[in-house]
């Protein structure tokens, strides 16, 4: 039952980051694909958004652990 | 490991056999060698430091054997060096700029070699553990990087400046201070490296896990009856995928480690951001 829990607490965690991620990186490709000039400045920023996005998801995969 | 392995002789006892994961990732202490304890931490060399060691070498050696004697036109080693070096240097120029960009290479480079080769221990025959998987790596990793990033931020624009435009960014109203300071200040003091640190440590750990369960499904379901058959032969089609699919998360990892050291550090060297 335990673990169980653990299981589900990552698996809901990553729903919205899951969701952020995908809208996030498309919308990145989207811009990228309109203006290739600026596809550096784009990547770089993605990458930052990602970094915030996924603390929320790694946050879930340590509390699955720590509770 | 040593109960699936135990498990995957006798045939198929797969009961109880991944009750602990933590037995994949802590190994005893060498029997030969004497233990090592500092201030009540076992300090006593295991298989994973041994592996680290390895690793180290072989990646000194690769370098070594690139830059020994430098030519105009490089050789084969050469070329692969300063293949990685230019990769490194052209993240750092276009995330840290021209002006500031250069300086970090080296260090950058460091991160990048050494998560690259720690890595791929995951997927080295007969080695088959990333050390990056024990959370001692990461965290200094981490550690080294949350230090540089506060250190250039205070070499750059003073303490009394750095930590002020830290916690109070500029171009904000007034009253939104109360909300903004406390974020501000936990993502960018714990926030930072506690993500670099636990990015690293889990997809390692996920890696390592997947590749286990993958190896033994094979093991254990492909010499047994008829039905376990047709899982071990799913397995063993699956296994080249869930290498090639590790061996982009080794790659990508060692890079979203180098280019987001390079984010925190740019951002504390040029307070515009």
């Amino acid at each position: 039952m335990e673990n169980l829990g653990n299981g589900l607490v990552f698996g809901l965690a990553t729903l919205g980051p899951g969701i952020g991620l995908g809208m996030l990186i498309g919308k990145a490709i989207e811009s990228m694909a309109r203006q290739p000039e600026a596809a550096g400045m784009v990547r770089t920023t993605m990458f930052i958004g990602i970094a915030v996005v996924e603390a929320l998801a790694l946050l879930g995969f340590v509390l699955a652990f720590a509770i | 490991m040593s109960a699936i392995l135990a498990a995957a002789e006798w045939g198929g006892e797969f009961e109880g056999a991944l009750d602990d994961i933590g037995k994949l990732f802590r190994f005893p202490p060498l029997s030969f060698l004497p233990s090592i304890e500092v201030a009540g931490i076992d300090l006593s060399i295991n298989r994973t430091i041994l592996i680290a060691w390895l690793m180290t070498l072989v990646a000194a050696t690769v370098m070594y054997a690139a830059f020994r004697s430098p030519k105009v036109v490089p050789g084969r080693m050469q070329a692969i060096g300063e293949m990685i070096i230019g990769f490194v240097e052209s993240i750092a120029v276009d995330i840290i700029g021209h002006k500031h960009g250069r300086r970090y290479v080296p260090l950058l480079t460091t991160f990048f070699v050494f998560i690259l080769f720690m890595n791929l221990a995951k997927l080295t025959p007969f080695l088959m553990l990333p050390p990056t998987s024990r959370i001692a790596f990461p965290l200094f990793l981490a550690g080294i990087t949350w230090l540089t990033y506060i250190g250039s931020g205070i070499k750059e624009q003073g303490f009394v400046h750095y930590f002020k435009e830290l916690a109070f960014p500029p171009g904000v109203p007034k009253p939104l201070y109360v909300l903004l300071t406390p974020i501000e200040l936990i993502s960018g003091l714990v926030l930072r490296p506690f993500t670099l640190m636990l990015r690293l440590f889990a997809n390692m750990v996920a890696g390592h896990i997947l590749v286990v369960i993958t190896l033994v499904t094979i093991h254990v379901f492909l010499p047994s009856t008829p039905v376990g058959w047709t899982v071990g032969v799913f397995a063993l089609i699956a296994s080249p995928l869930v290498f090639a699919f590790e061996l982009l998360i080794i790659g990508l990892q060692a890079y979203i480690f180098t280019m987001l050291s390079a984010v925190y550090i740019s951002s504390s060297v040029e307070p515009a951001h």
